[in-house]
């Protein structure tokens, strides 16, 4: 019995990081500018590309693949945000909304024509791969690896929010911009750190996650929804929101598919509109 | 609120009468469509696709291009309306046509109002989330109730009833289909042109405009915004429930995000509330979609992510905007 509650625990517990590390950079940006950011996805897609190809056709290790991965994709994301995004911050959501589809669209057909529309095996190092004994019980090491990893980004996001001058920018931006931006604070190049910071953080769970997520051009609106709502559910622009949202989402995830594997997703749509209706502003927001 | 509107020689009310009159040049495109039955008697399966997708453009416009709601999930009431006809006739419980549409408007406007009741108290990224999850959630429980929706597979073969007791449906040979959905479409868009111009329609566009100051004039936006989402709803479902007489079957396509994205796009390529956008976007894409989405997948979808961009970016009006701008000079010039 405990066993099994752990099981679904860890199982959860790392989908939930992977689910945190991608989202994370969403929130931000979107509580900052209340850009409706549907492309962030295709982000994660990129970078879990990136760092999949390093590993199979160059070699690189994994860890130094992460890092390629994050660096890559928050340089694209750059180009991007002061190219496009930026013309668009003013603009309707409905705009915002096309836009971004439409940069979905263009990232799923580049990166079908680049590379192919097959599944791109992510093969983790040895050292990753088989059982970690707990004590109680054997868990596959990975999971409490991506653990981990989540606890360890999340803290440092934490402290990076809580503790620096730029964190302390970036909450002001969120609650109140323009009294923010009356205070001196210079809004587009916080945000455009920001989005690549966030955009980095996405590629970093793509790579992450390919385990078990998968790998393909469609990963982009596969997951669009999923990571929608753990913003929505989060709240915009805050950090332990999103991470919180992240690992309840990611447990009742794991467990339904493994108990009701047909109705798991309507309990977590259903869930959703409860709570949204409930709380608009999200679990963790604070109210407009 | 005079019983019948005065006459006033002001040039803003001539002007506002003159806009809403019926001008010639509005036959055409139902000229065209006839037009075509009798052309292209070979394309008449797509025809019939085209004319149902301009009907989906044209309430999701009055909807989004009218009352200013963005939604990403106009799919459920296509499906809710589609999957209406397909159950009641898998079943044998209905297998009328005409009164299948009612059945299937009233279907998709009680779903309509029942979550615009509750979804239109929010606003922005919250409202792109509830639409986009009530829809997953009627797509799911599509998928999960398999005995009486079908599941995955959903439901083929459907016996419908000849039209009027006298024309059938064949699938093969869709003459009866496309002149029975240009019909429906004829009547739903008079519905929606009349809707559209009238004082109730105006106050839609003063809602989408600036919801603030219809509060302060004290017109009852929610009561408002609920009544097009419901009308907006039923009409999709209307749609949904063409497509599922027309094609004999009905499966889960018909609800999910790949067909809301869908008419979104159509109708901001036409251009959104503008009555005619629905027709000009559908025919647009539909044309380009069924000679190069076969073909060219993956240039196809480059393609119109590329064009979406541009939308976006520089054309926010779509086709009819981007005429607009390229005759205004000209218009200007003759009311000089």
């Amino acid at each position: 019995m405990i066993v099994e509650i752990a099981n679904m625990l860890l199982g959860g517990l790392a989908a939930g990081m992977v689910l945190f590390i991608v989202s994370v950079g969403l929130s931000v940006t979107m509580g900052l500018m209340g850009f409706v950011n549907l492309a962030h996805g295709g982000f994660a897609m990129i970078g879990g590309y990136v760092i999949v190809l390093a590993m199979n056709r160059l070699g690189v290790p994994f860890v130094p693949a992460l890092l390629i991965g994050f660096i890559v994709t928050a340089a694209v994301s750059v180009v991007f945000e002061r190219l496009l995004y930026q013309r668009l911050y003013r603009a309707p959501e409905l705009d915002q909304v096309l836009f971004t589809i439409g940069l979905v669209f263009i990232m799923i057909a580049t990166v079908t024509l680049a590379v192919g529309p097959e599944t791109q095996p992510l093969t983790l190092p040895d050292s990753l791969q088989g059982q970690l004994n707990l004590g109680f019980m054997a868990y596959r090491t990975y999971s409490i690896v991506l653990i981990a990893i989540g606890v360890v980004i999340m803290l440092g996001l934490w402290l990076g929010f809580e503790r620096t001058r730029m964190g302390a920018q970036i909450r002001a931006a969120v609650d109140n911009r323009r009294m923010a931006e009356s205070l001196g604070i210079n809004i587009t190049r916080l945000f455009t750190i920001t989005f690549a910071f966030g955009s980095g953080m996405a590629a970093l769970g793509g790579g992450l996650g390919a385990e078990f997520l998968g790998l393909d051009p469609q990963y982009p609106l596969k997951y669009l929804v999923m990571f929608l709502i753990v913003v929505a559910v989060g709240g915009l622009g805050r950090i332990t929101g999103v991470f919180y949202a992240s690992l309840i989402i990611g447990v009742l995830d794991f467990t339904l598919k493994k108990y009701l594997p047909q109705g798991g997703t309507v309990f977590i749509y259903a869930m959703t509109i409860m709570l949204l209706l409930w709380r608009p502003q999200g679990l963790f927001g604070r109210p407009a | 609120m005079s019983a019948t509107p005065v006459r006033s020689d002001n040039p803003a009310a001539l002007a506002l009468a003159v806009r809403h009159r019926f001008r010639l040049a509005e036959t055409l495109p139902w000229l065209l469509a006839l037009a075509f039955y009798f052309a292209f008697p070979r394309y008449l399966g797509f025809g019939t696709e085209l004319l149902i997708t301009v009907l989906f453009a044209i309430s999701l416009d009055l909807a989004l291009g009218y009352a200013g709601i963005v939604t990403l999930g106009h799919a459920a009431f296509f499906g809710a309306g589609a999957y209406t006809v397909g159950m009641l006739a898998k079943h044998e419980i209905w297998t009328e046509p005409v009164s299948g549409l009612f059945i299937a408007a009233a279907v998709a406007g009680a779903v309509g109002f029942a979550s615009g009741l509750v979804l239109l108290r929010t606003t922005g990224l919250t409202l792109l989330m509830l639409t986009l999850c009530t829809m997953g959630l009627l797509e799911e429980i599509a998928n999960m109730a398999a005995e009486v929706t079908g599941g995955f597979d959903g439901l083929d073969s459907l016996p419908i009833k000849p039209l009027f007791g006298i024309f059938e449906f064949n699938p093969l040979y869709p003459y009866t289909q496309y002149l029975y959905v240009l019909g429906v479409l004829l009547v739903c868009f008079i519905f929606v042109r009349t809707l559209v111009y009238s004082p109730y329609g105006h106050s839609l566009t003063g809602m989408r405009e600036n919801t603030l100051r219809m509060h302060a004039v004290g017109a009852p936006v929610r009561m408002r915004l609920i009544v097009c989402y419901t009308i907006s709803a039923a009409i999709a479902g209307v749609a949904g429930a063409l497509w599922a007489q027309a094609n004999a079957y009905v499966n889960l396509s018909v609800l999910g995000l790949d067909r809301a994205a869908t008419v979104l796009i159509v109708l901001v390529l036409g251009g959104y509330g503008r009555l005619y956008g629905g027709i000009i976007g559908a025919v647009a894409y539909m044309v380009l979609a069924h000679f190069l989405s076969k073909a060219y997948p993956t240039a196809w979808q480059l393609g119109l992510g590329l064009l979406l961009v541009a939308i976006a970016l520089f054309a926010r009006g779509g086709i009819l905007g981007m005429v607009d701008n390229l005759t205004r000079p000209y218009k200007e010039r003759k009311a000089q």
